[in-house]
């Protein structure tokens, strides 16, 4: 996979993963709630776990945190061995999407709760409180309780709170998503800023794509309990693997297409009435048969109707969204309907008959029964 | 928004039926607090003549005294005994799947359904047929069995109710699991814990069935000092005794609430 100098790793790091996880699975009362995994994270790296709702996101973080114990597999940190060893030897920092700060502390205390632990000195303690507050620009609020802080106030004492320990990973649970939209954003850059400056490495939990591909070094896109691609952003957008990533990231162009013939790099194929010669970025193509053809909407153009080489399509509605018009398409090849975006000016009104014209390069073409979710 | 007549009509029958019913539950009250100042020495009601001596002879009473330091002591010794137990009990059902799990718990509960006057019973068989000494010991066991459900339950629902995340956060921040009960779980278990040993402290401060089964003359309690008055006297003291009764308790939970919030501890937010 690409990626493979990360630009976020210092030099110098040790070459060995900072997380490896073998085979580790995990299942509650008979419904696996994780499949067996096997992945590694890179010292310094930024990895997103990224699904839908139910895929075993947190799952996987409890086990690396040592909450739940493993099924199957091993686990190592910084190639240590820490399948059994409990939660509060294993120096991972954690951040909860409800913050869970200690409700009858101050923040000082709260972001201090870690040192005390380990038996640091008191002067040390309030010199690296005041560091790590300063980190998250809270020195102001160390005597507060909890309850008088707006949630991103509360997200950033956290945050100091997991950091202060100097931890070998660090693990956030959809850490933002109880914020709105513009404090997230926020948040979202003064995280990857602060994870960048100390080198540390990270797994973050989300189910928002823009926040994935926004942050992430690398990117494990999982669904039902599987990791269904590992990769860097730009691979996961542009070069999804299979029907459910393409859908899950990005806005995807489906339509339903018979594969005739394949070569190493080209395919040719039948849309409808139209013929096509095209060259997938795939590597393993699917038997000649009934396919899937997955293009996105910025790779795609709107042609006058009857242009040789493009689908037929009927606009059933245009929908105006300030710097541009999104055009949503009734097609015959396709199961859903096609969504291309164009500039405003230049929407066509409902009832145009048009074609879609597809990149000759780019396209992926899955298997009929890849499925959905 | 303008109210429609229909509206103010809801409106008023609301207020009305909460006096009602407010006054209905209060009522048993209202009429015991006016028949101890009457001067009458029969209970006759309303009083044609008013007088505080039922009051002056209550606090006099030799054996209303004794009973009241009696059953002080007993609802102090026997809630801090419920609520070890009950507490511990609480937290061994909450955390941990074991196999007799749902014996345990009919077991702790099994109070409820047994009436206190078979529990009374039953350990003053039990007593007598051991050669124990009545001491006020035994009357302490007596209410620590009935207590406990009350006390498991209530300390129950706040573990139920508790954020494990909190525990978690702590032990990711390398917090060994007794430090996590002693810095965290305990500190925000007070109000269920403080709702435990309140209820424990009134219902034992109330008890009086299994009481009589297993009190002596020298161990018996308030309320049984009380039942032993009025089959001798019908004078309006026992109406003196309770309003100071109600005064008392009311005194006691606005303890609480200062430094607590009784709504918290009652569980009604
Ligand atoms: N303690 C548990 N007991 C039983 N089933 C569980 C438990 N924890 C998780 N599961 C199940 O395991 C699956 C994965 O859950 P998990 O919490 O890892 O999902 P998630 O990807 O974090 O979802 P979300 O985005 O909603 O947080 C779900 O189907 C869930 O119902
Ligand atoms: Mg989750």
């Amino acid at each position: 996979m690409s990626n493979e100098n990360s630009p976020s790793v210092p030099p110098n790091t040790p070459q060995h993963p900072a997380v490896q996880i073998d085979g580790v699975g995990k299942s509650f009362a008979g419904t696996v709630a994780l499949e067996p995994v096997w992945l590694k994270i890179r010292q310094g790296e930024f990895l997103t776990l990224l699904g839908p709702s139910g895929c075993g996101k947190t799952t996987l973080l409890n086990l690396i945190a040592g909450f739940l114990e493993a099924d199957s597999g091993e686990l190592f940190i910084n190639k240590d061995l820490v399948t059994q060893v409990p939660p509060h030897q294993r120096e991972i920092g954690i951040v909860f999407q409800n913050y869970a700060l200690f409700p009858h502390m101050t923040v000082a205390q709260n972001v201090g709760y870690g040192l005390r632990t380990r038996r640091v000195s008191k002067e040390e303690t309030a010199e690296r409180v005041r560091e790590a507050l300063a980190l998250v620009k809270l020195e102001d609020f160390a005597d507060r309780k909890p309850n008088q802080l707006s949630g991103g106030q509360q997200q950033r004492v956290a945050l100091a709170r997991a950091l202060v320990i100097r931890p070998k990973v660090l693990l956030l649970d959809e850490p933002f998503s109880a914020l709105d939209r513009n404090l997230r954003t926020a948040m979202q850059v003064e995280l990857k800023e602060i994870q960048t400056r100390l080198g540390l490495t990270t797994v973050f939990v989300t189910h928002d794509q823009s926040e994935a591909l926004s942050m992430s070094d690398r990117i494990a896109v999982m669904s039902r309990g599987q990791i269904r691609q590992i990769g860097s952003p730009t691979d996961i957008y542009d070069r999804p693997q299979n029907q459910f990533v393409s859908t899950f990231v990005g806005d995807a162009n489906l339509f339903t297409a018979t594969l005739v013939e394949r070569s190493e790099t080209t395919a040719r194929l039948t849309i409808g009435e139209t013929a096509l010669q095209l060259e997938p970025y795939q590597t393993d193509l699917p038997d000649p048969g009934p396919v899937t053809l997955f293009a996105r909407p910025e790779q795609c153009r709107l042609t006058q109707a009857g242009q040789p080489g493009t689908i037929p399509a009927t606009v059933a509605l245009t929908v105006y969204q300030g710097s541009y018009a999104e055009v949503h398409l009734d097609c015959a090849a396709a199961d859903n309907r096609v969504m291309q975006r164009v500039p405003a000016n230049e929407a066509p009104s409902r009832g145009t008959t048009v074609g879609i014209a597809l990149p000759t390069q780019g396209p992926a073409i899955y298997s009929l029964n890849g499925e959905a979710q | 928004m303008k109210k429609s007549p229909l509206d103010h009509l809801l409106d008023w029958s609301g207020r009305i039926l909460l006096t009602l019913i407010l006054g209905f539950v209060l009522l048993p009250f209202i009429v015991v607090l006016i028949a101890s100042f009457n001067d009458s020495a029969i209970l006759s009601f309303p009083p044609k003549s008013w007088s505080l001596r039922w009051y002056a002879n209550a606090i006099e009473y030799r054996d209303f005294g004794k009973g009241l330091v009696n059953s002080l002591k007993i609802a102090a010794i026997g809630a801090t005994f419920a609520m070890i137990a009950g507490a511990g009990f609480a937290y061994v059902l909450n955390r941990y799947e074991f196999s007799l799990k749902t014996l345990l718990n009919s077991i702790l509960m099994s109070p409820l359904i047994i009436p206190n006057f078979t529990i009374g019973l039953g350990l003053l068989i039990l007593s007598t047929a051991a050669s124990l000494p009545r001491s006020i010991w035994l009357v302490i066991g007596v209410h620590v069995i009935i207590v406990l459900p009350f006390v498991v339950r209530s300390v129950y629902v706040s573990l139920q109710n508790f954020e494990r995340r909190y525990e978690q956060a702590a032990e990711s921040l390398g917090a060994a699991p007794l430090r996590v009960l002693l810095t965290i779980t305990l500190p925000l278990l007070v109000p269920g814990l403080v709702s435990g040993a309140l209820f424990a402290v009134i219902l034992s401060f109330n008890e009086f069935t299994a009481s009589l089964f297993v009190v002596n003359q020298r161990t018996q309690t308030f309320p049984v000092a009380m039942y032993n008055y009025v089959r001798e006297y019908a004078d309006p003291t026992l109406a003196a005794v309770s309003v100071i009764y109600v005064i008392v308790v009311a005194a006691l939970l606005l303890v609480v609430h200062k430094f607590f919030r009784l709504e918290k501890v009652l569980n009604v937010e």
